[in-house]
Order: structure tokens, then C-alpha cells, then sequence
């Protein structure tokens, strides 16, 4: 069961391929629509702004293609930080649309809803509190590293997968059927990380 | 919970890797890509990777390099080096990197900063602050190209200016204690640490796992960078890497929670 990373130009493209191949779980790159045919499974990673990021995702070319693989066609689809929030049908950060693939916002921790005195951007590794699902099966104690300042909040509570507190508890990873998305970089979270993609690899 | 991370700090001279003591001195510790191979095993918080001749000699990040870092490492990193431009650090971001490390360009391209957070946010662009006592009375004041161009700016005054702009994160470095490993400097911290309120990792003295959790106490949620605690062993600055276990810093961390 291969993984195919999309690259739109952000984020850590090669961080995910070195962690499959480490692994020995295939794993391919798509660059354009055309390398998206025959995916199985989609890793959908980003860093950056929201706006820029909807922008270069647009200028890939890839767009509807992976409307077509993640709605009709039920691929599993693992969004990535920005790549999560993307999936969102709005950010605070920006203008832009955005994927709509699991209804809610992106918001920005403001200081009024923090409860307790919390620098931003959330950088560093927090612990993650995950609900029975097989992305995270086998994670002793989950433990991630984040970096972001704007969080997603779903719609409705039955598409928070995890959680995580930070000043006040938000949604670290999301879910609807297919559709996954973490807040964190398992990509970069050592054994957690590999995990977890590991996991997400053979749903 | 969050905790506070655990940072090493690799300087690249000449494509090797090495330690400096107060910026001068380098020593060679390694071949960059074969440490972070042995921090991944170590499962560091974070790394911090700063290419010290970029900048002295006007030359562009090595991208070559941060692109093979960036694969190799498990953990977060950090470039620093010869940034000047948005198009650099889209390119630096796009490699894999999680964050650019800004210093002289604090001062050469002042708009830098806000250009660059409207491509790759707020969480990826870090200043660096290197600050050095000056004067009779040893106030603090920042320095760049290797600490051998004074600006006569404060570092509370530019930390407050970069999170104007809109950096995510302070890296503020004590040319003073760089290598010197008898703990960080807490007055350089304390009036930086009042100007903002931005995450902050501090470098510079840290010379035992020790310093790093007077550090914790003291401070609380904040980046413990270090370079010589990470790379030396004993008295004679024996190349080790080496790097608190699991259980070492929950110890360390304990303490504050």
C-alpha cells in the first residue's frame, strides 16, 4: 500500500519520504495532476500562510483532481499542519476559500480566549490526547511538535480526533470518514511521527 | 502540557560543522549530516543549524546542504545563514525547513521580516539576536556578521522591533558565554524576556545539563539552546555528542511543572 505526498511546493516533502522509506512502505510524489492517477493514499502537508498556501495549491494544477480522489472517491487523505487547516471551509488568516473537506474554521488563538498566559506561535512538543481511531494505534503517550498560531475547529465535535491544551484545549487532529488532519509534524516527531504515518499507511 | 525544548546548536564553517568559544576559536566537531544522524537517535527537541561564514563572506545559503539536512533530520530545524530575501526563504521553507533564523538582515533589509510572514507565517521566521557587553559598564548591546559589526542597538530594542514585524520566535545569543560553559546569562535574558512576549530560546554558557534546568526554573516555557554542552565531553573538549535522555529531562522539566 504506497503513500503519495503532494507537493504544491510547500512543506516537507522529503521529511515524509525519508520517514516511508525508512520503513520500507512505498512511497510517491505528485507534482502534477497527472501523478495523482493511480493514489491510494494522500499525504497532504504545508506550511506557510493561508492564503499563499490555497494560492500555490490552485497553480499546481491539483485542485480538482483531489476534490475528485477525496470526495467521490473516498481516498484516505492525511492533511499536515497547513495542510490540515486547508481542508477547513475558512481561516482567519485569510481571504481564500478553503477545501471544505471537513466543515468548520481556522482560528487564530487570541489572548481572550486563552486562559491562562500562552506566547504565540504554539512551538514546541505537547502532549496529544487522541479518541479510539487507528491513526493513532500503538502511540505510547503521544507527544508532538507543533508550530502554528491559528488552530481548526470543526463544526462539530464529532470531527475532533484529538486534543491538545493550550491555554485552551483545541482540536490537534480532526477526522471525517477518509478525511484526517493533524495540527502537529509527525513527519518531525521521531517515533510518535513515524507511527502515526506508519498507522495512517495501513488504514 | 507543553514543555520547554532542549535545542543544539550546530555552526557550519567550511561544510563542516564547528564549535566557536566567544565566536572565535572554531573547532571541527564533524560532518554535518552524520550528527544529525546521531541527535535523531537521541531524538532531540529541535536543531538549530547556522552556516557562520554566509553572511561574513556575502555568499547565499548552500542549499545543497539544507536540503540534505532537512531530509536527514526527525526533529524541527532551524537554518540560519546569508538570508537576504523573501525568494530565499520561500526556497529554505520549500526544502523542508521548518524555520529561518534572521540576523544581519534585521538591519540591511528591514521589511524582510513582514514580507516574509505574508508567504510562510509568523511560525517560521525567527530573529537572532547576538548581543555582546560593551562599554565601561557592560551593557548589552547587539552585534552581527560573527559578532564583529557593532550596531549600537539594544536587544530588547530589536526583539521588540522583530515582533512588531511579526517574527514568531527570539533566538537571542550571548556572544559573551558563547563556549564558555558556565551557565547562561541572566541579565541579557531578563531584559529581553521583558520587552516581548514571543516564544525565546536562549544560547550561549550552557556547560551542564544543570544550567538548563536553573534555566527551566527560572524561566519556564522557553528554548535551552546550547552548542559545546551537546558536542564536548570533560575538561579537555573531547568531540561527544550527547544529549539528555528521555527520563534526563523529564527530571529537569519536573522541577517546573
Amino acid at each position: 500500500m504506497g503513500v503519495t505526498v503532494v507537493n504544491y511546493g510547500l512543506g516537507n516533502i522529503l521529511a515524509f519520504l525519508n520517514v516511508y522509506s525508512r520503513m520500507n512502505i512505498p512511497v510517491q510524489i505528485a507534482s502534477k495532476k497527472e501523478d495523482l492517477a493511480r493514489a491510494q493514499k494522500l499525504v497532504l502537508p504545508g506550511v506557510g500562510s493561508f492564503d499563499w498556501a490555497m494560492s500555490q495549491l490552485r497553480d499546481s494544477g491539483m485542485r480538482e483532481e483531489l476534490d475528485e480522489l477525496v470526495l467521490k472517491r473516498k481516498v484516505p487523505v492525511l492533511g499536515v499542519c497547513v495542510g490540515m487547516q486547508l481542508m477547513a471551509n475558512a481561516s482567519e488568516e485569510g481571504q481564500l476559500p478553503g477545501l471544505g473537506w471537513i466543515p468548520g474554521k481556522v482560528r487564530r488563538f487570541s489572548e481572550g480566549m486563552l486562559k491562562t498566559k500562552t506566547p504565540l506561535p504554539h512551538m514546541g512538543w505537547n502532549t496529544v490526547t487522541p479518541k479510539e481511531h487507528p491513526l493513532f494505534v500503538g502511540i505510547d503517550r503521544p507527544e508532538y511538535y507543533f508550530l502554528h498560531s491559528y488552530f481548526f475547529e470543526p463544526e462539530s465535535a464529532d470531527y475532533v480526533l484529538a486534543e491538545t491544551e493550550y491555554g485552551i484545549p483545541f482540536a490537534s487532529a480532526v477526522s471525517l470518514a477518509n478525511v484526517l488532519g493533524v495540527q502537529f509534524h509527525p513527519e518531525k516527531s521521531h517515533n510518535w511521527g513515524a507511527q502515526l504515518l506508519r498507522n495512517f499507511a495501513a488504514l | 502540557m507543553l514543555r520547554p525544548r532542549i535545542i543544539p546548536c550546530l555552526l557550519v564553517h567550511k561544510s563542516g560543522l564547528v564549535k566557536t568559544t566567544r565566536f572565535a576559536e572554531p573547532k571541527y566537531v564533524g560532518d554535518p549530516i552524520n550528527t544529525v544522524r546521531i541527535f535523531n537517535e537521541k531524538a532531540v527537541d529541535e536543531l538549530v543549524v547556522a552556516d557562520i561564514d554566509a553572511s561574513v563572506l556575502g555568499k547565499a545559503p548552500d542549499y545543497g546542504l539544507i536540503k540534505k539536512l532537512a531530509a536527514e533530520c526527525r526533529m524541527p530545524l532551524c537554518y540560519a545563514g546569508g538570508i537576504k530575501t523573501v525568494e530565499q526563504i520561500d526556497r529554505i521553507i520549500g526544502l523542508g525547513v521548518e524555520k529561518v533564523a534572521l540576523g544581519s538582515a534585521l538591519f540591511e533589509v528591514p521589511d524582510l521580516i513582514s514580507r516574509a510572514v505574508n508567504h510562510v507565517g509568523s511560525q517560521s521566521i525567527v530573529a537572532v539576536i547576538d548581543s555582546k557587553k560593551t562599554g565601561l559598564l557592560g551593557s548589552h548591546s547587539v552585534f552581527t556578521h560573527n559578532g564583529v559589526r557593532s550596531t549600537g542597538v539594544k536587544p530588547a530594542d530589536l526583539a521588540k522591533q522583530a515582533e512588531a514585524l511579526g517574527a514568531g520566535e527570539i533566538l537571542l545569543n550571548s556572544i559573551d558565554q558563547d563556549g564558555v560553559m558556565k551557565g547562561y546569562d541572566y541579565a541579557l535574558i531578563d531584559e529581553v524576556r521583558e520587552a516581548v512576549s514571543l516564544p525565546m530560546s536562549v544560547l550561549g554558557g550552557a556547560g551542564s545539563f544543570d544550567d538548563i534546568r536553573k534555566l527551566v526554573e527560572r524561566y519556564g516555557l522557553i528554548g535551552a539552546a546550547a552548542g559545546s554542552l551537546f558536542v564536548f565531553k570533560g575538561k579537555y573538549r573531547a568531540v561527544l555528542i550527547n544529549y539528555p535522555k528521555p527520563e534526563e529531562k523529564r527530571a529537569l522539566f519536573s522541577l517546573t511543572s
